[in-house]
């Protein structure tokens, strides 16, 4: 059994600052087999991945491969060892051959040092045809369709002499016929005695190609299974396997009149969307990584376009094509990503927090500037931010307290609608809870919130009504008292039909 | 924690301190350096780089950059004195350098913010074609301006103090009232710090950036008529090169080349220490083929002190 087991992990340990990543994890995949791994965003799953694949270091930890004790210090160290990642976005040169992108850094020469085109073509295309792919290898990537691409990649492992390949959710961008090739190619790979580590949030797959699978929460290792041995509500649960405590406040909503309305919103990843939201109300949209939920929310406000579709506020239509005009619309947005889209990190709190009401501190061109003080105050009051003074740049907060400043500043705009991606990503249970309480708060003075989160026990306790999207398409809508995890899980993954 | 803010301090007021150790080094090495004569000599010769830096400051600060500044200063200049030698009406020939310079400066930001062609290619272009238009207008030779009016803005005394001068300090002055107090200025600071997160805050960011770009041109005028207005002659070469002492005012004026970060009254800080390197090297009678290699050498000793600084700074945080 043991000569078996190709790589091996023993008490990983993660640790970034103020978080354990990973606490202690173990794997092992055995030669010629296709190992899923599964966990809720933020799992681990990525950290550890990457730390197989060298791209990344561990805190404390043993690794082996092949029985021998290894430690990588790069990708290029753990390619030595046979261990190759295909990323989920490619890493390929464009406007090179496909020959040229699977030996690149490794061309053959010839005597003279110059590149031997005649031996990288014959090799190339010998690799190509082992896998049965039709393509020719002097084609440009830039050519390739996705998943063309993503067989170059595996072409390229092989060339490499790779024995472990890690797929990072490969049929992300793939349609059905070509999942079916890529499996096709994945079930050779294994007579071949290559082991792979699959990652992918759709169950169907996993039961469909695994041999076995480890399931991971919360940066634990949970279990290591069959697939024989388990099945869909199994590992389901061991995923989940969280009880929800009284981290969220008791929600008493009533149903009121209609305060957003949502008509046929179509656009980048999001067909036909149609809602309506209440007044006072906290609707969830559940759904997995690249569903659309987080594409609509941004559509909704403009910060994307909108192919097509109607937006009604307070039965009013209104023009939502900006941000701008979104915000005079009465609706307001928290980004799932405060770094990038919420929040200017080289400038002060007091900056950020006035810059979506510029216009209702200022007399004509003019910054009141005891107003702003005062409003701003008020505002971190509220929000409980704790902050040196107005001066203190918002990127040296801490994220809880960055994440309350997005919230600040969009309150500020005084909107009656909220949209909120993943409002507590990256924020400690404290201030968790403090954003709930305030989110609660919000509804009971009539303000009106759409909460986007993958945070699933998050949505179930804010939410007071649930809808699911999956590929872009609203799946299923479930008013509180039916909504739980395993159901959200089934019908955002696709592991039940939809008439179910 | 004393030691904490005496850097923090030195980090505020850090082109100042680069300045005084400039200035102490020209008193020492030229005694006529501190006569009052030459001091206002000095102010004169800063005041087209300074005006010009002044517009500058607003372009970096979104992040990007003008090249074509000398040309839009050049062009308005020789139209200006055209406009002067055909009808010799100096408030004419005024109005029509700025509206040159916003005209320009707007074509600028059209093509920055509006085409999002990267600042420098397209200013790059626009500083060749605008350069073109010098030479074909002029035809190669300068245009002499008789009015006294229109030369009184860069020649003129009031109570003693140089006109251009008293145009400067009030440019500046103007200029970080819009970039502290308005809303104007917290866009283009918003906008250069991340122009994303600004856009998803409601602001209109096409608009900031071709605003920050057409301020920028309007100075470029501006600037156009004070050294017209002082050498009495408008050339066509006037203004060539002008856009790096522009660009080396901002940066000794510790604003940040890659947006969001500074202030604009440094920039004339660092006009001033450009121009008393100039006066030094004059007054010394060095060679004026080596006077760049020296302005080079100290710019690039400023930058790695300012750099140095801001380090100690950010550690002592």
């Amino acid at each position: 059994m043991n000569d078996n087991i190709v790589l091996h992990l023993e008490s990983i340990v993660k640790t970034f600052p103020g978080v354990k990543a990973l606490d202690g994890v173990q794997l092992d995949v055995y030669r010629g087999e296709v190992h899923a791994l599964c966990g809720e965003n933020g799992a681990g799953k990525s950290t550890l991945m990457k730390i197989i694949a060298g791209a990344q270091g561990y805190t404390s930890g043993h690794m082996y491969v092949n029985g021998q004790e290894v430690v990588f210090h790069s990708t290029k160290e753990a390619e030595r060892q046979g261990i190759a990642m295909i990323y989920q976005e490619f890493n390929m040169v464009p406007d090179m051959s496909v020959a040229e992108n699977m030996y690149l850094g490794r061309l053959p020469k010839t005597s003279y040092g110059a590149v031997d085109w005649k031996k990288l073509y014959q090799d190339a295309q010998e690799v190509l045809n082992r896998l049965g792919l039709k393509f020719d290898c002097k084609t440009k990537v830039r050519n390739l369709s996705v998943a063309e691409s993503q067989m170059t990649e595996i072409a390229k492992c092989l060339t490499i002499g790779a024995k472990v390949i890690i797929m990072d959710e490969p049929t992300a961008a793939l349609t059905d016929e070509e999942i079916n090739i890529l499996f096709g190619i994945i079930d050779d790979l294994k007579k071949k005695d290559i082991s792979i580590l699959y990652i992918s949030h759709r169950m169907d797959e996993i039961f469909r190609i695994s041999d076995r699978l480890t399931v991971f929460r919360d940066g634990k290792y949970i279990a290591t299974k069959n697939i024989e041995d388990t099945d869909y509500d199994d590992v389901v649960s061991m995923m989940v396997g969280r009880s929800v405590t009284n981290l969220y406040p008791e929600r008493h909503y009533e149903k009121k009149e209609v305060a957003l309305e949502l008509k046929n919103i179509c656009g980048k990843g999001v067909h036909d969307i149609s809602l309506k939201l209440h007044q006072g109300e906290i609707l969830g949209i559940a759904g997995l990584m690249g569903s659309g939920t987080i594409e609509l929310s941004k559509i909704v406000y403009g910060a994307i376009p909108m192919a097509s579709g109607e937006v009604y506020v307070n039965g009013e239509k209104k023009d939502c094509r900006t941000p701008k005009k979104a915000l005079k619309s009465g609706i307001g947005f928290v980004s799932d990503d405060r770094k990038q889209e919420g929040l200017v990190l080289i400038r002060n709190i007091r900056e950020n927090v006035s810059l979506s009401s510029l216009d209702k501190i200022s007399k004509g061109i003019h910054i009141d500037k005891k107003k702003e003080t005062e409003n701003i105050h008020a505002q971190v009051a509220r929000m409980n931010i704790r902050i040196s003074g107005l001066q203190q740049l918002v990127g040296k907060l801490s994220g809880g307290n960055q994440q309350k400043v997005v919230f600040a500043k969009v309150l500020e705009a005084d909107p009656s609608i909220l949209i909120l991606d993943e409002p507590t990503r990256g924020v400690d249970v404290g201030a968790k809870a403090e954003i709930y309480q305030i989110m609660d708060e919000l509804t009971k003075m009539g303000k009106s919130i759409i909460l986007i989160s993958t945070d699933l026990p998050e949505l179930i306790g804010m939410s007071d009504r649930v809808i699911i999207m999956r590929e872009g398409h609203q799946v299923l809508e479930l008013p509180k008292e039916k909504v739980n995890q395993e159901i959200i899980l089934a019908h955002a993954s696709g592991g039940v039909s939809e008439n179910e | 924690m004393n030691k904490k803010k005496l850097i923090n301090q030195i980090n505020i007021y850090r082109s100042v301190l680069i300045l005084l150790v400039i200035c102490i080094f020209a008193t020492i090495l030229s005694p006529s350096f501190l006569s009052v004569t030459n001091l206002f000599n000095v102010f004169k010769q800063i005041t087209v780089a300074g005006v010009v830096g002044c517009g500058m400051t607003f372009v970096i600060l979104t992040g990007g950059i003008d090249l074509s500044v000398g040309s839009i200063l050049g062009l308005s200049g020789v139209l200006a004195a055209g406009v002067l030698e055909s009808t010799g009406n100096p408030v004419l020939a005024i109005a029509l350098a700025l509206a040159v310079g916003v005209l320009c400066g707007a074509i600028n930001g059209f093509f920055v913010s509006f085409c999002e062609i990267p600042p420098f290619i397209s200013t790059l272009g626009m500083m060749t074609l605008l350069r073109g238009c010098v030479l074909v207008y002029t035809k190669g030779s300068p245009i002499s301006i008789k009015s006294d009016a229109y030369k009184f803005f860069g020649k003129g005394a009031i109570a003693g103090i140089p006109v251009p001068v008293i145009i400067l300090i009030l440019l500046f002055l103007l200029a970080h009232y819009i970039l502290t107090q308005t809303s104007y200025g917290r866009s283009i600071y918003a906008f250069g710090g991340n122009r994303e997160a600004a856009r998803l805050s409601g602001i209109s960011t096409r608009f900031t950036e071709w605003m920050a770009y057409t301020i920028n041109g309007l100075l470029c005028g501006i600037a156009g008529v004070i050294l017209t207005a002082r050498l009495g002659s408008a050339q066509s070469t006037s203004g060539t090169g002008i856009e790096m002492d522009a660009i080396a005012a901002v940066i000794l004026g510790g604003t940040s080349l890659s947006g969001g970060v500074g202030f604009v009254l440094p920039t004339v800080v660092g006009a001033m220490i450009m121009g008393i390197i100039d006066n030094i090297l004059t007054l010394m009678n060095v060679n004026p083929h080596a006077t760049n290699i020296v302005k080079g050498a100290v710019i690039l000793i400023a930058v790695l002190v300012d750099k140095k600084v801001k380090d100690l700074s950010a550690k002592a945080e």
